[in-house]
């Protein structure tokens, strides 16, 4: 299983990771080890098993459609990086 | 006897019967984490005056005799990836250095209304990626056992503070071994639940179709009483089940006669230490003694779990840690150049090395073009290996196998081998991908005095066997203390 550096760097704009050249280059071997690892997987014939997604059968859990008590703004804001008194701040998106 | 060193339920018993108080069971445990703490370093935040605040109102509490539970006094820890209102809750991650959540986990108010009293945040690898609590941003946790070892890992502050008395138990989380594979190497008992047995609200997600949280104690008796209170539907977790869990701790017997107990043998070939070995099947030969019968059986497709494990649980680890990009709570970074480099560059910095390899595997394993190969392909593996496992299950009551391949190893002797340390779980992952219970106790010391630990994996919602299966080994064992 070969990995290339520009898949790597593909992988890590997916991820949004800035990547140094140190850390892709160890990625990329580490990529290859642990994938060519997972390509075990391929010795098993796999052909119409259906996937398993949990491992305990799982139905819709719905609850009623009723408004109930939500956090105060402030609360949720106290943990911001960058805020206003009453919203998120980020750097200017549209110029 | 030191007072830190008995039992959540000797502590329990001791203050219910008014001989010493919540305050001095917890002034004990802060004593003891004085004493310990700079050579174990199990712990991220130690919460002195909240704890002493906390047991006070318990002394009030059980003063009133509102406080009877099985743990009401009883000061304990949590992983700092379980939420706490107002409390640092890290992941021991760079990322979440300063985060103070604005609510509590379920268990965390499951173990609050149970009258036990949070002494502080234990240690683990950075989001729970690991098996040595090497990858912690803030310390190195270590073995009580030997400080020049590892714990064990994600959940290493959790045993450690246990086994070293600097907690009467801890909780932990389990997502491919993080609770047992520590447990295993501190000596304490650990146990992963069965797949939805304990809601999540509130735990920060890894993997969510593997993520389980449970107890690490310092016997069997423990590890009920707190499956007891933490386990139980929860409308906050949709994948949290609604069905009677029933009383754990009154399953304790000790009566295993009749037993049926497979030993897998893919589990005991090579790689498996001989002293590991021999202890496990000493264990084996007690319990034939009780009137179990054991026998040697098969589960061929366990050589498959370890890479279907990390194709999965790096995929749904990529997605989940998609959330942290400098927004809303956590790390900023200070330089960037307009929104996109900002998520970017929070990221490259805010995480460390072992979580970013987790996050470009399975962003690879998801991306376009590989989803059929490696994702899709490793859940249609986990379809089989559940099937091996309901197959086996016809037949046996539990199956029996060693909980890690070797005692605890050295620290930075695997650090620079992502595969040869993925290794290290290559007994507890298949559990997860069966979404089964499994326990781990100690069952003996190799030449060196370390712990060595045995697994025993259960039905779907058969705690009770495999509890009670624990407890009757567990009184065949003779329980050696670190010295610290």
């Amino acid at each position: 299983m070969a990995i290339t550096k520009e898949q790597v760097l593909h992988v890590a704009k997916l991820a949004r990771l800035n990547l140094t050249d140190e850390e892709t280059e160890r990625l990329r071997g580490d990529m290859e080890n642990i994938i060519g690892f997972a390509d075990k997987l391929n010795e098993l014939d796999t052909e119409g098993v259906v996937p398993t997604a949990h491992a305990i059968p799982m139905q819709n859990a719905f609850r009623e459609d009723v408004v109930i008590p939500s956090y105060d703004r402030e609360a949720i804001l106290q943990n911001a990086p960058d805020r206003d008194e009453e919203a998120f701040v980020v750097p200017k998106v549209v110029e | 006897m030191e007072l830190f060193q008995y039992t959540a339920h000797e502590i329990a018993d001791k203050i219910k019967a008014k001989e010493i108080s919540s305050v001095e069971a917890t002034k004990a445990v802060l004593s003891r984490i004085d004493a310990v703490e700079d050579k174990v370093e199990s712990y991220v935040t130690v919460l002195p005056e909240h704890a002493l605040a906390q047991a006070e109102e318990m002394d009030k509490k059980i003063a009133a005799g509102e406080a009877t539970g099985p743990l009401a006094g009883v000061p304990m820890a949590l992983k700092d990836n379980l939420c706490t209102k107002d409390i640092l809750t890290t992941c021991s991650s760079k990322m979440l250095y300063n985060f103070k959540p604005p609510y509590n986990a379920t268990v965390t108010e499951k173990l609050k209304n149970a009258d036990t009293v949070l002494v502080g945040k234990v240690n683990m690898d950075e989001f729970a990626m690991g098996s040595s609590t090497e990858n912690s941003y803030f310390k190195k946790t270590k073995n009580p056992y030997d400080i020049t070892k590892v714990p064990g890992g994600s959940s290493g502050g959790s045993a450690a503070c246990v086994s070293a008395d600097e907690a009467y138990f801890a909780l932990g989380s389990d997502t491919g071994g993080s609770i047992r594979q520590p447990a295993a190497l501190c000596g304490c008992v650990g146990m992963k639940p069965t797949y939805g047995s304990v809601s999540r609200y509130g735990l920060v997600a890894f993997a969510s179709s593997l993520d389980q949280i449970g107890p690490l104690t310092k016997d069997v008796r423990d590890c009920a009483a707190v499956l007891d209170t933490i386990m139980g539907h929860d409308p906050k977790d949709s994948t949290s089940v609604n069905i009677d869990h029933g009383n754990l701790l009154s399953a304790l017997t000790g009566d295993i006669r009749g037993l049926k107990i497979g030993l897998p043998q893919e589990y005991m070939g090579a790689g498996i230490s001989s002293d590991v070995m021999s202890a496990v099947m000493g264990a084996v030969d007690n319990m034939r003694g009780l009137g179990a019968e054991a026998q040697e059986m098969h589960l061929p497709l366990n050589e498959y779990a370890l890479p279907a494990y990390y194709m999965i649980s790096s995929a749904e680890a990529s997605s989940n840690l998609a959330r942290y990009d400098g927004v809303k709570y956590g790390f900023r970074a200070e330089h960037f150049d307009g929104l996109v480099d900002m998520y970017c560059q929070t990221r490259s910095e805010g995480f460390g090395a072992e979580v970013k390899r987790r996050i470009m595997i399975g962003t690879y394993a998801l991306s376009s073009g590989y989803y059929d190969a490696y994702y899709k392909k490793a859940q249609q593996v986990r379809t089989l290996i559940m099937q091996d496992f309901q197959k086996a299950f016809e037949t046996y009551d539990v199956l029996v196998t060693p909980a890690t391949p070797t005692t605890a190893f050295g620290i930075g002797e695997k650090t620079d081998n992502p595969l040869e340390m993925y290794m290290a779980d290559i007994c507890t992952v298949s559990v997860n991908i069966g979404g089964l219970p499994a326990l781990v106790l100690p069952c003996g010391y190799d030449a060196a005095g370390l712990p060595i630990g045995i697994q025993i994996i259960g039905k779907p919602f058969g705690e009770a066997q495999v509890l009670n299966a624990a407890y009757a080994l567990e009184q065949t064992i003779t329980k050696v203390r670190p010295t610290l």
